[in-house]
């Protein structure tokens, strides 16, 4: 049996950053020395959507779900001592990829390195924001637009760079399955590479230059046979349809490439420490076939459905990929699984069903299409709600949370100390630091560069070099985008929670039903509720199922959608006479804009409308929302949502009593 | 506004007759022609919210007050309901000009709730015009023509023949039409050429009024300031040929005459001698109050019941 060479492993990286440049500096350089060998960078939602730190919506935002880029001055911290030239960085950021990307290579340009030699990714991929992520900002058109600037540009001038990532990662996330999720993530690869190919400035030899960039991000969830399966169907359609849509003959440039993070919806806040385990088999899923092995890998930490990670949390998840690649043989093999019956049959099976589902997308005119006629999301919403009532039931089996409950108290949970806290001053001392900045740039430059971005965009030119060059000048995160706000307008992106028929309901569904219809006679009119997510966090999927469900239950939803202040939030209750108003943060914001929300109601003399809160919020955290008024805390352990609904119906019954 | 609208959605017997109080005084008390009152009817996906914001927005600018009631159906099986209409309107949240509220159709299978006449007179209160916009399923194109005194049908670009338009009925009641997304060209085209056809076989409007078939972009404004003339327009004619009141009459009565049908039956209507004989009644009673000539007739007929 002849082996292949020993194949170097993965690139080691870990998904981070938060509170402020040079604190995410400090802990990259830290984990650079435990062995990472390439950078993520998280970026905190103002950032990923376009703001300031001083803008209204940044509020309670700034630092806290990835570090605040605002200007060129932070990025040469966040990289400081860290030689670009050498670095591998990828970096998630969608909606303003082309900014982030102009002020790297800014960066690139000070430290002296020559921008042609730059490795790394940008994430830059918009279908999924308008599907599940939630951090877009313009509509379609415009965003495809500068996701093919992008590429563009990168194809030139920085050939070793990976201008894109096309995300199946957040479609699993959302609730996709295997064929769900390899199908909308091909179809947006192509969406991207037809609008690239319809440019005037790419010549058609570039097209498998082209091809032989894009990139994927996929996610490997924890029935790790199907995964390995997912990945090679997905390299097989790949190659498949670079061949026979654009004639890409160069196999090398077929290449499936991609990097992965393992499935975090799964991991649990019961028994938090049974994630490591899923974590280590998940990881599996994406390196035991050498021909559909990942390029890098992201493992998040066993307290993923806690809080943010400390750096021991990450450290550990760092070990399980340093194991995996040198103390086992996994590496020394060609595929392990040629020749296989088993994995040959379930592979060719996946195919064909993800090549049907993509057919469909097509079909309707592709992933910008199926995104503006809420298709894709529709799906989405459809396996989530599947997936839910699967927990629900017990028919889809997870430790620790439907089954083997008991347990004893864990030694890796004490309090506050279990996850990273990110302090409320950090907001204060980066609004500071940015207000310092916009005093000593040089007021000409920018507005001499912003002009030139503004043109750069009216005009179809690709906006990276009015870009670099704005980063040069100071320009902000939040003025580039206000220019291209200005011109593109801003999205609302379809729901996907429609009005389809209710599904059978399980015996807790109706019986909750029961008792909000019988709230109804005594209220004298059905339940309404407000379900709305305040801030800049767009994680909508958890929000859309609480509105289906209490639609399930028989409550009228007012489904209010993402990226509300507190203000538009209470002003709509308010009109729409609602019984009780549900707010979703998963941000870690919970604590400003929930306490924002109870005040506002309190000025507007409201304050006998009920709120129950639910996201990712620690538990002392939880007693304080209690405390400050607010009736109820769901945090991602509540998995019934029958229960859940029936406890709403009982916080409205005892707000209408106390009336 | 929003205790107003609470209240006359409210079923228990102790509010109930402080809501007629309110609905009697607004039916008599109301100016005529008071707020204009406009519904929006058309397929589920036609781009009726999309539309309806940008509608806002230009009269906003001419300074129009402007409240929405949005309705969406209920689920039959569970009595819950998604109203995600409001969501499109977000951007004018902070203006005090607009006002929107969102309501489950309850009962009605795509028609709408009782409350929603109560909600639209509490509206037209106030603003100086009123949407009513529903999905066009089941009842609701009836329903709203009897609300409404323009009725506006957004149609999608390629949504099937001219036969399906004719045999739904969809072409007798609308007084405007305007195909959507007229960015995609030629389909939209095609589909308001149809539109033109269809009207054209049928017969000629009581009243002389021909709709137009108007071609917008609800995502861009494109076509918008003509949707406005042509509410404008259709306005004037209503005033001028008398037909508004005659309209607002027919509508109240067709209203009260259905509510009376579901609330007590055919049974129920034949103890006052029969549909044809209590919609005599009605007419007769001399509207515009509606709400009352209801509760006069349900009273009779609930004696009636009894009595039998």
């Amino acid at each position: 049996m002849s082996q292949s060479a020993r194949e170097r492993p993965w690139v080691f990286r870990t998904y981070s950053g938060h509170t402020s440049a040079r604190a995410s500096n400090a802990l990259y350089r830290s984990n650079l020395a435990k062995g990472q060998t390439g950078l993520s960078v998280a970026f905190d939602l103002p950032t990923q959507t376009g703001y300031d730190a001083d803008h209204p919506l940044a509020r309670g935002e700034v630092g806290k779900v990835g570090v605040p880029v605002g200007h060129v001055d932070d990025m040469a911290a966040l990289f400081a001592d860290i030689p670009l030239a050498k670095m591998n960085t990828s970096m998630t950021i969608n909606a303003t990829a082309a900014w982030l990307l102009a002020l790297y290579v800014a960066v690139a340009e000070r430290q002296g390195a020559d921008p042609r030699e730059l490795q790394g990714t940008t994430q830059n991929d918009i279908v999924k924001e308008y599907l599940s992520r939630g951090t877009y900002v313009f509509p379609p058109e415009p965003s495809m637009r500068l996701t093919s600037d992008v590429v563009a540009y990168t194809v030139e001038a920085m050939p070793r760079w990976n201008p894109i990532n096309v995300c199946s990662y957040h479609l699993q996330e959302a609730g996709a399955t295997p064929a769900q999720e390899t199908a909308y993530a091909l179809a947006t690869a192509l969406a991207v590479l037809d609008a690239v190919r319809a440019r005037e400035d790419v010549p058609a030899e570039a097209i498998p230059r082209v091809a032989g960039r894009i990139s994927f991000f996929l996610n490997a969830g924890i029935r790790f046979v199907d995964e390995v399966c997912k990945v090679r169907a997905m390299a097989e359609l790949w190659d498949r349809l670079l061949r026979e849509r654009y004639g890409v003959e160069d196999a090398l440039a077929r290449r499936f490439r991609y990097g992965v993070q393992v499935n975090s919806l799964g991991l649990t806040e019961a028994q938090p420490e049974n994630n490591v385990i899923r974590i280590a088999l998940e990881a599996l899923g994406v390196t035991l076939s050498r021909k559909a092995r990942c390029r890098a890998l992201q493992l998040p930490a066993w307290n993923e459905a806690l809080g943010l990670p400390r750096p021991w949390d990450q450290q550990w998840s760092l070990r399980i990929q340093q194991i995996l690649a040198y103390e086992t043989d996994l590496l020394e093999h060609d595929d392990i699984f040629d020749g296989s019956k088993v994995v040959e049959a379930r592979t060719r099976e996946l195919l064909d069903e993800s090549a049907a589902e993509l057919q469909r997308v097509l079909d309707m005119g592709g992933a910008v299409a199926a995104v503006e006629n809420a298709y894709m999301k529709q799906r989405l919403v459809e396996s989530h709600s599947a997936r839910l009532r699967a927990i629900e039931s017990g028919e889809l089996k997870v430790v620790g949370v439907n089954c083997y409950t008991e347990s004893e108290p864990s030694p890796l949970l004490e309090g506050s100390r279990s996850i990273l806290r990110v302090d409320e001053s950090a907001e204060r001392a980066q609004i500071e630091r940015l207000r310092a900045f916009r005093a000593r740039r040089n007021a000409d430059e920018v507005a001499a560069a912003l002009r030139a971005l503004r043109d750069a965009a009216a005009g179809g030119a690709n906006v990276m070099p009015a870009s670099i060059r704005a980063a040069h000048a100071g320009v902000t995160t939040g003025e580039w985008a206000g220019v291209l706000r200005d011109l593109f307008g801003e999205y609302r992106a379809p729901t996907g929670v429609v009005e389809r028929a209710a599904a059978p309901a399980p015996p807790a569904t109706a019986a909750a039903r029961e008792r909000v219809h019988a709230l109804a006679a005594r209220l004298g009119r059905p339940l309404k509720i407000l379900v709305g997510k305040p801030g800049l966090d767009g994680h909508s999927n958890g929000a859309e199922q609480i509105a289906v469900k209490a639609r399930d239950v028989g409550m009228e939803v007012v489904y209010e959608g993402i990226r509300l202040t507190p203000a538009e939030i209470v002003q709509s209750a308010a009109d729409e006479g609602v019984h009780v108003i549900g707010l979703s943060i998963l941000s870690g914001s919970h604590g400003v804009l929930v306490l924002d929300v109870l005040e506002e109601l309190r000025k507007r003399g409201l304050e006998d409308v009920p709120v129950v809160v639910g996201g990712i919020i620690p538990d002392e955290d939880a007693a304080r929302l209690r405390a400050a008024g607010v009736k109820r805390v769901y945090t991602p352990k509540d998995f019934d949502l029958a229960r859940i609904m029936g406890e709403i119906a009982d916080v409205v019954a005892e707000s209408a009593a106390a009336a | 506004m929003a205790d107003a609208l609470n209240l006359v959605d409210d079923a228990r017997p102790e509010r109930r007759a402080r809501a007629w109080e309110l609905l009697d005084t607004l039916e008599r008390e109301a100016p005529f022609p008071g707020a204009a009152r406009v519904g929006l009817t058309g397929a589920p996906g036609a781009g009726k919210s999309t539309l309806l914001d940008a509608l806002v927005r230009a009269l906003r600018e001419r300074g129009e007050s402007v409240g929405v009631v949005a309705v969406d159906p209920s689920s039959r099986r569970t009595g819950g309901a998604l109203l995600g209409d409001r969501i499109r309107m977000r951007s004018r949240a902070a203006d005090a000009g607009v006002f929107f509220r969102s309501m489950a159709a309850r009962e009605r299978l795509g028609g709408l709730a009782d409350a929603t006449r109560a909600s639209v007179l509490v509206l037209a209160a106030v603003f100086d015009r009123v949407f009513i916009e529903t999905v066009g399923v089941g009842q609701s194109e009836s329903d709203v023509s009897a609300l409404a005194d323009t009725l506006v049908y957004v149609a999608q670009p390629g949504a099937g023949d001219m036969l399906q338009f004719m045999k739904a009925g969809v072409l007798e009641l609308p007084d405007v039409f305007a195909v959507n997304k007229a960015d995609l060209g030629r389909p939209a085209q095609q589909t308001a050429a149809e539109l033109r056809a269809g009207l054209g076989l049928g017969e000629p409007a009581a009243g002389g009024w021909e709709p137009p078939v108007l071609c917008v972009c609800a995502r861009e404004g494109g076509g918008v300031a003509e949707l406005v003339a042509a509410l404008d327009a259709h306005r004037r004619h209503l005033e001028a040929s008398g037909e508004l009141r005659e309209r607002r009459r027919r509508g109240a009565e067709a209203w009260a005459l259905e509510a009376l049908a579901r609330r007590y039956g055919s049974h129920g209507l034949d103890a006052l001698g029969g549909r044809a004989a209590v919609a005599r009644r009605l007419h007769e009673h001399g509207l515009p109050s509606a709400f009352a000539a209801l509760r006069e007739l349900g009273a009779e007929i609930e004696n009636a019941l009894r009595g039998a």
